[in-house]
This record gives C-alpha cells, structure tokens and sequence, in this order.
C-alpha cells in the first residue's frame, strides 16, 4: 500500500513546515524560503507567513506538496517483544517464575543532570496513572538520579545485586549519548556482568533499535509507561535464566 | 488583583517557624567554611587565571593552604601574611605559589601589618562591586525599570559567541532578560573553567570572560531599543560563591541561588552547599543582584498538585534565609511553577491559585514563575498553547520573572525561532490582558480561595514539623520533591572545614553590615 502525507484529499501530500533563514525579512527572503522548499523536492510551495526574527533572522511557515510515497507494506520496526502485562500482572509473574524480588536500578548517567523522565519510571507515584516500580511489591528498585558515573552505577549494581539496569539519557545535543551510553556496555562487559543483567536504556531521542545497536536489551522513547518496562525486565530475565 | 481571602494569622505562623528553622542552620553555617568560600575570599582579593595546566590560581592557593594544614583560619590571612612578608600583591603571591616557589603556611607570621592590609583588600574587592551596582543603577535610571513579568528566555549553544547571537535576537524580540544555561555537568566542577569558551554541552560554561562577553553585548543592543537588559548565570553547585563574586564583578543582575536545589537535585552534599549559599547570598546581595530559589524543580520530580505545599514551605524558608544574608525583599526572585497535569478539570484554577497566593504573600519579592516543562510532550501545538495558559495567568497574577516556555521542551534546547515564537506569543498574551487582573474578584469560599488556604494550611504544617526535626534532618527524610539525602553524602563534603578561634574572613562582616542604599 503505497502512502504520501494526507491534508485534505487521500494522496495531496500537504506539508506544513516552520524554519528560520539568516537573512533579514525581505521579498528575497520569502522567494529563498520558496526555491529552498522546491529544492527540497515540494511541489506547490506556499510560503504564508514571513515575520522579522530579530538580528537578521526571517521567519517562515511553508505549506507544500510532495510527490514522494512509501510502500506501507514493506515497513518493519524493531520493537520491544515482550507480552504487555500490568501492575498486578507483573508482580503476579515475578512471584511465579522467577520467586524472589527482582533488583532495579535506575540513573542518569554521565554528565546528564534530567531525571523527569528516570523519574517518571521510576518513582512511587509514576506517571499518568501508572505506578513507578518503587511501588512494585515484587521488585526492589532503587533511583540513583542524576550525573552519576557509568562506574558508580556498576559498583552499586555489584553491591546491590542488580537484576536490570535502567539508564536515563535525556541531553543529546551533538550525540554526547552516545559514548556514554557505549562506555557503560564495555565496562559491564568487562567486569563479566553481561549475562547477568539486563541493560535497558530511555530517553525522548533513543529507540529500541538504536539501543540494540548499542548493545542494549532494549530500549524505551517517549510515552513509555513502567509497566512497559517492569514486563520487559521480567519476561527477559525468564527468557535468559537469569534466577 | 482582587486579593484572596487568606488566613494572615497562618502566614504569620509560616512565616515565624521558616525563622526560627533559618536561625538554627545559621548557627551551624556560621561555625563553617568551605574550599568555595576560601577561593572566593582569594578571587575577592584579585587573585585570577590559571597555571600552565589551566588549573585555575585560586583553586592552587587554597590547596597549598589545606595541604599546609592552615585552612581553618581562612585564606585570607595566609595571602595577607604573603603579600606584606614578601612585598607582593595577592596575584603575586598565588604565581609563587602555583610555580611552586612557595608555600603559604610555611611562612611565619608577620607581626604588623596583616589585617590592615586584609582590610585594605577588602575595602578594594567592595569598591569593585560597589561600581558595577552604581552602573547598573545608571542604566535603570536612564532606560527604566521596564515592566513586569519581565520576559526571560535562555540561550544554551555551547559556544558564548553564538550564544550573542542568539541573545541579541531575542531582546530584539521582546525579551527583558537573557540567561546562558550552563553546560551540563559544571554544577559539579570543584572550579570555575577559564577564558572565553565554544564548546559545551546543553550550555555554555560559566566563566568570568563569557560573563563579560555577554554583558558587553547586552548593553549594546539595550542601548539601541533603550532598555536595561539583565543578565542572568548560576551561582550554584560546588562553586556558588565564587560565581556569586564573578557575577558581582561583571554586572550579572540575577543569579539562580538555592542550596536546596543543589541538594536534591545534583546531590551536592548539604552542609558544603548551605555553607556557600550563605556567603554567595552576601555577595549577591551586596552586588544588586537578584536571587532566583529553585522551587519550581520539586514540580519536575513530585506532582504539582501534591506537593503545591514544599514549593511554598521552601519559599518561606528561602526567603528567611536570604534575609539572614542581608538580602533585601526586592531581591529575592521566590521559585514556583506552572506545571498541572493538562488533564486536571480546573488545572488552570489551581495554578491561578498558587500563582496568586505566592503574590499576596511575598508582596514585594519579584517571583520567578517557571513554565510547563513535566508534561509537554513533542506535541509543539498543544505545548504552544499550554503556554499561553501559562503567560496569561502570570500576568494577570502580576508575576515579576517570567520564564518563557518553549513548545519545543522536551525536544532540544531552543532553535531561534521557538524563541522568536514564545516572546510573540507573550507580547500578545500579556498585553491583551494586561489589567485583567485589577478587574477580578475571587469569589468567597471558592475553589481559587478554598486552594489556597490549603496550601497555605499544609505548608504551615510542614514547616512546624521541619522546625521540629530541622531542616537538615527534613531533607534525609525526603521531605522535599520527593527526593532523600543524607547529611555526609552528596558530593563535596570533603571541602567542609569547621573554623579555627582565629579564623579570619574580612567579607561577611562587612557585607553584612553595609548594606547598599539605591541611589
């Protein structure tokens, strides 16, 4: 099934885009802001509102078209496999496979100090209605919070005996994610604790794939709930023996 | 605005408990020095700059000193007994040091001439700050005070020079005050990073040089629309007070100021930071300058509708506390936020609630009203207009800072144009309702009225049971956003030094007790 974006006719292809240029607002500017949006591939380039930005900056909104379409059908994404259990479903599942509490921490790592999102997870009271795993008569979980170093969260793991780690990364500006996220896999690696954890990370820019890529078991991007990640951890550590 | 119907009598109380809860830390703070306070002292006395590996000069004489096992008598005799010993002036002595030529204990005590000299290097440290307040108050007296809510908007490149960039355009739009966000992390360095900087991550770094890079360039285009642009840094983390002396030397005219925060958020250890806060909040209140407490971040980790109540218990705490550091009302920017889930019946009623009662109750203080940030989603067109809720009760609540939200929170830090879009879209909110708030009447036991003295009612309660236990104590039961710490953890505790009898520190005293009249 081949798909474009709808605006008000199945196949228009309506775009709605915003940007700045670094030239004054002028008639020039608007024409630029046109051709950019042609270049760009857009058909039928409406440029409706162009305001000064101050300090030689114009501001466009542009409304196009495009051409372009992509086969639905052949669209696959990595996602988290793991059957959706609840509050109750999960502690239920700890106590019939696993028979004992399952260790959680959590922490932002590095130098990232945004713990809304560790929280969220994390936390007693949770979010949207969903309690955090704090709450979680069958786990132990401890929050570590924020800018803490990749070998603190390991020596801590050790000493508490961590099932499942869960990392935090909300900063990516220029990929400082990245390496922070890669340095904690080689030194759990390096200390031989790899098949013994499970390692997850979250965060608004991450996904699952990437995650994988990075060698993680899993990772979490905006919307998810604790439930999302408690069943994850639990069916994971069945999956993988981890008793 | 029509005033609620609150009972003054638990004001009264609040207010008296947050007192004596400041008395009891105060005793505790004065029997205390840090490593911070000492680098300040050393950066008062005009010791700047680093040594060949970038360390900076104040960090290398403050751990000669602790290495010779003088710090609890403070740096300021140590350098004093330097200077007149060997003819030389503060920054002299600290290039010896640093080029380890000499060791400051290692000197004997010069029997005249030290305190009159450590007088004499205050009476120059003060003099400093003294003019930059005096030049500040030239600017206001010429441009205005402008009118608040004063609109705020941070810039957080990474690199100063954009950071200008960034910032011109934003005062060309509207914006009263600029903030450069620092990068992540240095709330945690043991120092403050030196010279002009491009590379940081979610900011830029604090240093006296990007200070004055920013200043210059927000006088400028102030000149040109003729408004006094104020500039804003931290003074927090494991430097605050040698950042709160920076910031008075190079004409910051706000500074966000709250150990609380630092406490719970960056697991700074108390003691060190409460210590620092105290002799930060001399400096900043000496130096004209604006405190912003941090408040509205309990709201970011508790949820705002049940823990409304610490955000005005640490209000009424902080507010005592600066007071106790000589800071005059009109310099303390109380912390509070707008940050109801949007799902609430009635969310706006509740923040219209706090919004009003945090203005009743701190008449005179200009609060720093912080907007959504826990529920914006990427949803750019919801967040737009929450908003816009959020710029319309700040003005009709007659707030004085108001940090503009961005419908991009959540996303990255601000592109050009989110900016542009929220100073537009608060030039219009507020002036289309510019005096709504003088046409409005809260109704008697109404859900606004009945709101607010619950808040009122629970805070008075918390803080009755903190002046109990003592706030130290309150922070390791978790009391506030949730979040425990314990008095010997965190970080920087090591840097903790209890005064020797024949400690010296030239500065507290006369902070204290000569406080700056406007001209």
């Amino acid at each position: 099934m081949e798909i474009r974006p709808y605006g008000d006719t199945l196949h228009d292809g309506a775009v709605q885009m915003s940007f700045t240029l670094p030239v004054p607002m002028s008639p020039e500017a608007k024409e630029a802001a046109k051709q950019l949006v042609h270049r760009m591939g857009f058909q039928s380039v409406s440029v409706v509102h162009m305001a000064d930005a101050g300090e030689g900056f114009s501001f466009m909104v542009v409304y196009a078209k495009t051409d372009a379409m992509v086969d639905f059908s052949t669209i696959s994404v990595p996602q988290v496999s793991a059957v959706q259990l609840s509050f109750y479903g999960v502690n239920a599942y700890i106590r019939r496979e696993i028979g004992r509490k399952v260790v959680v921490l959590g922490a932002c790592t590095g130098t990232d100090a945004h713990t809304v999102g560790l929280d969220a997870i994390m936390n007693m009271k949770g979010y949207a209605g969903e309690y955090g795993l704090e709450r979680y008569p069958e786990m132990v979980a401890h929050n570590l919070g924020s800018q803490v170093p990749n070998e603190t969260l390991i020596s801590r793991a050790i000493e508490l005996g961590a099932d499942a780690l869960l990392v935090s990364q909300v900063v990516t500006q220029k990929d400082v994610h990245i390496p922070n996220l890669t340095e904690l896999v080689e030194l759990v690696e390096a200390e031989g604790l790899r098949d013994r954890l499970v390692l997850i990370c979250g965060g608004p820019r991450l996904s699952h794939e990437l995650a994988i890529e990075l060698g993680y078991d899993a990772g979490f991007g905006s919307g998810t709930l604790p439930p999302h990640v408690a069943s994850f951890i639990v069916q994971e550590m069945v999956r993988r023996g981890i008793k | 605005m029509g005033k609620i119907n609150l009972d003054e009598k638990k004001i009264g109380h609040a207010r008296s408990a947050a007192t004596r809860i400041a008395l009891s830390l105060q005793e505790f703070i004065a029997e205390h020095t840090t490593v911070a306070v000492e680098r300040t002292v050393a950066r008062l006395f005009g010791i700047d700059g680093v040594d060949g590996e970038g360390v900076p000069l104040p960090n290398l004489v403050v751990e000669d000193i602790v290495r010779g096992g003088g710090i609890s008598r403070g740096a300021a005799y140590y350098i004093a007994n330097a200077c007149v010993a060997l003819g030389a002036t503060p920054l002299q002595v600290a290039v010896q040091v640093a080029e380890g030529r000499l060791a400051l204990t290692t000197l004997p005590r010069e029997q005249q001439g030290v305190e009159a000299f450590i007088a004499q290097l205050a009476e120059i440290a003060l003099q400093k700050i003294t003019e930059r307040r005096r030049q500040r108050e030239d600017y206001l007296a010429e441009h205005g005070e402008g009118r608040q809510p004063y609109l705020y908007v941070i810039v957080a490149t990474g690199n100063i020079y954009e950071d200008v960039t960034q910032a011109k355009a934003a005062v060309r739009a509207g914006a009263d005050i600029i903030a450069v966000i620092r990068t992540t992390g240095q709330s945690l360095l043991d120092y403050v990073p030196y010279g002009a900087t491009t590379e940081g991550f979610g900011g830029t770094y604090a240093t006296q040089q990007n200070f004055r890079i920013m200043r210059a360039a927000l006088d400028e285009v102030g000149q040109e629309h003729k408004k006094y642009v104020r500039l804003v840094n931290y003074a927090s983390g494991l430097c605050m007070p040698e950042i709160a002396a920076i910031g008075a030397l190079e004409r910051l005219d706000m500074m966000l100021n709250d150990a609380l925060y630092g406490i719970l958020f960056r697991d700074i250890n108390m003691q060190r930071t409460l210590v620092d806060q105290h002799f930060s909040r001399l400096i900043n209140g000496y130096a004209g300058i604006i405190i912003n407490t941090g408040e509205d971040n309990y709201l970011t980790t508790a949820d705002a509708y049940e823990s409304a109540h610490t955000v005005l218990a640490s209000q009424f705490i902080n507010e005592q506390l600066a007071h106790l550091a000589n800071i005059p009302d009109e310099q303390i920017g109380l912390g509070h936020a707008f940050e109801m889930d949007p799902d609430i019946e009635d969310g706006l009623l509740l923040e219209i609630a706090q919004a009003a009662m945090a203005r009743q109750i701190f008449p005179r203080a200009p609060l720093k009203y912080m907007p959504p940030t826990k529920h914006m989603t990427g949803n750019i067109f919801k967040g737009q207009v929450m908003n816009a809720m959020f710029n319309l009760t700040s003005v009709l609540t007659k707030q004085g800072i108001h940090l503009l939200g961005m419908m991009t929170e959540a996303i990255h830090t601000p592109f050009l144009q989110d900016r542009y879009l929220a100073l537009e879209s608060a030039r219009y909110v507020m002036n289309t309702a510019r005096n709504l708030g003088d046409e409005i009447a809260f109704v008697a036991g109404g859900k606004i009225e009945s709101r607010a003295n619950e808040v009122l009612g629970q805070a008075l309660l918390l803080l009755q049971e903190v002046e109990k236990t003592g706030l130290m104590e309150a922070i390791e039961a978790g009391i506030f956003a949730d979040v425990k710490r314990g008095r010997f953890g965190g970080k920087g505790l090591a840097g903790v030094v209890k005064k020797a009898p024949d400690y010296m520190n030239p500065f507290p005293a006369l902070l204290a007790s000569r406080h700056l009249q406007t001209k």
